[in-house]
């Protein structure tokens, strides 16, 4: 599905990824770990088009898409939520969902300003949709909310919920439990797993919460100083001598 | 499912409301008891409605900073009073003419610069201004600096009737998935594009249909106005539209048409007195900042929707 191949990007003389080599089955359910500063969000961030890589290469769906602009890359089937949260703040809850339908809106502007036919079935089919969608998320109730009133773990649902109106074939989700506190981080845990089941997803997540990922991924990517240092299950991970000094290393200072 | 569809009832009423208002103010002027003098107040609301509500579509909506919507007032101008004086062409085609020239200068502008972030387009479109004044300046064929002898084509129903045209062309495009997809690039550009928002796409096109009506506004003001000459269209027109929508409140359209009423009113009643007119205005827009920063509207839409049943408002 995803193949990462040599992949680098520098910042000047920074190398915030090296040489970096991902690869992803359909279906997975994958963790992206390490340090701050690692260079987890940088990946995220070469994935969808939003720095263009220095070396390396992209495939999706054994086609390349590094040089694509973000759009394109959303377009191809890869969705995402960001780490420090970016919803369209003044906008209310279904506004946002509905905006990452748009690319699959079934009328033209020339429909819309002539007001036919296909834009009434159109915007009903999209009203539907962004509705079922929120309710998954269990949002329904604050669909004309406006998103920047929503206490936080709601923000960071809707951010997912966004992303999924996208209909994406892989979803990236950079620390969706950030912010929420142990309940929520267990509900997000058990969302994650459904949504990757329900809507056939591929699913590669950064987070700090050792316990989600744990609990929910079935490879983990451990990244330390933009070069993966480890990968493998859970149970690998945890007793890998090599992660357990990146990570205290962090801690000790 | 719920059955949405042209005819309901806000939309009705809205109809009815726009016929009573024609109908008055019509009645008004048959029967004389308008003066002249007002007729033509009337006809400049109808030109700065067009000119707010259109640079509110690329401001407002969309996130934009454009300073040079009277260059493309010029252009539609200048080039639809050639149709109707050159060509005896009638007032429709006249008013298109004007209008998709405009349009077509506009994505020339826009395509450039509004795949850059920041302010490029402000600087492309105060430049864009400039150019077009010097330039119809300088050509013979437009009349130069002495201006270009136009005549009268046009009436206040055709103004008004236009006017409302281009309100329903613009609120319907707001009120779609395109217009969801200008309003989030004004509100994240970033987020958009992560959604499969050709953000550049609607940038370009929020700014050329931005320009068409700004054309179209101009064609309505130079078939009205008998004479236009180059110098009316500078800068002061441009930052005198400007006004008008911040004024309103930047991304509300009943905002945008308040506020070029307000303006336009006042303007005509201020015209024996140019000094006073520019201390007033700066008196407006300092009480507003201090009372209300984001506009006599902000980004809310005055609307029929409480005739509605709850749970069909729309963005904007
Ligand atoms: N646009 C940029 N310009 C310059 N340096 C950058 C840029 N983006 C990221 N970096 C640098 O690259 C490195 C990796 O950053 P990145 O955000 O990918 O880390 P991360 O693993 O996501 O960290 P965290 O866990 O704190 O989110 C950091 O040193 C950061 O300062
Ligand atoms: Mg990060």
């Amino acid at each position: 599905m995803l193949k990462i191949g040599n992949l680098s990007k520098s910042f000047g003389g920074l190398k915030a990824v090296s040489n970096l080599n991902i690869d992803i089955k359909d279906g997975e359910l994958i963790g992206l770990i390490g340090p701050n500063g690692a260079g987890k969000t940088t990946v995220f961030n070469l994935i969808t088009g939003v720095y263009e890589p220095t070396e390396g290469e992209i495939l999706f769906r054994e086609r390349k898409i590094d040089g694509l602009k973000p759009y394109q890359v959303t377009h191809r089937g890869i969705a995402r939520t960001f780490q420090n949260i970016r919803l369209f703040a003044d906008l209310n809850v279904i506004d946002n969902v509905k905006i990452a339908y748009h690319q699959h809106a079934k009328y033209s502007s020339l429909g819309a300003i002539l007001r036919l036919p296909s834009y009434f079935k159109g915007e009903a089919e999209m009203e539907k949709k962004a509705l079922e969608l929120l309710k998954v998320f269990r949002l329904e109730g604050k669909a004309r909310e406006v998103a920047k009133n929503l206490p936080y773990g709601e923000q960071r649902r809707l951010e997912i919920a966004r992303a999924l109106a996208a209909e994406p074939k892989l979803l990236l989700l950079d620390e969706p439990a950030a912010g929420m506190n142990p309940q929520e981080t267990h509900e997000l845990m058990e969302l994650i797993r459904w949504i990757r089941d329900t809507f056939k997803l591929t699913i590669l997540l950064i987070e700090h919460d050792m316990s989600l990922v744990m609990g929910v991924c079935e490879r983990i990517y451990v990244l330390d100083y933009g070069t993966i240092i480890a990968q493998g299950g859970p149970d690998e991970i945890k007793s890998n001598p090599k992660v357990i000094e990146a990570y205290l290393g962090e801690e000790a200072i | 499912m719920k059955r949405v569809s042209i005819l309901n009832r806000k939309n009705a009423l809205t109809l009815f409301l726009v016929i009573v208002m024609y109908a008055v103010i019509q009645g008004l002027i048959v029967t004389d008891i308008l003066p002249p003098l007002y007729t033509s107040t009337l006809i400049q609301v109808c030109v700065y409605v067009i000119l707010a509500a259109s640079l509110n579509l690329i401001n407002g909506i969309t996130g934009q900073f454009s300073i040079g919507h009277a260059g493309f007032m010029a252009i539609g101008a200048y080039l639809a009073g050639i149709v109707s004086v050159k060509f005896h062409g009638p007032l429709f085609l006249s008013l298109l003419v004007g209008g998709i020239v405009a349009a077509v200068a506009g994505f020339i502008v826009g395509l450039p610069t509004l795949r850059l972030r920041g302010d490029y387009l402000a600087i492309a479109t105060l430049g864009l201004g400039q150019i077009v004044m010097i330039i119809f300046q300088n050509i013979d064929y437009f009349g130069g600096a002495a201006g270009m002898q136009v005549g009268r084509h046009i009436n206040w129903s055709w103004a008004f009737w236009v006017t409302i045209i281009s309100l329903v062309v613009i609120h319907n495009f707001v009120n779609s998935t395109h217009g969801r997809a200008c309003i989030s690039v004004r509100e994240n550009e970033i987020a958009a594009e992560a959604m499969g928002v050709n953000t550049t796409k609607y940038k370009v096109l929020a700014f050329t249909l931005g320009a068409f009506f700004a054309g179209v506004a101009g064609g309505i003001y130079s078939n009205y106005m008998y004479f236009i000459q180059p110098t009316t269209f500078n800068f002061l027109t441009s930052f005198n539209i400007l006004v008008m929508v911040v004024l309103g409140g930047l991304g509300s359209m009943t905002g945008s048409i308040l506020g070029a009423l307000i303006m336009t009113v006042l303007n005509v009643a201020l015209s024996g007195i140019p000094s006073l007119r520019m201390v007033i205005t700066a008196l407006l827009l300092i009480i507003m900042m201090l009372f209300r920063p984001s506009g006599l509207m902000g980004t809310k839409e005055f609307n029929l929707n409480f005739l509605e049943k709850k749970g069909e408002r729309n963005v904007a």
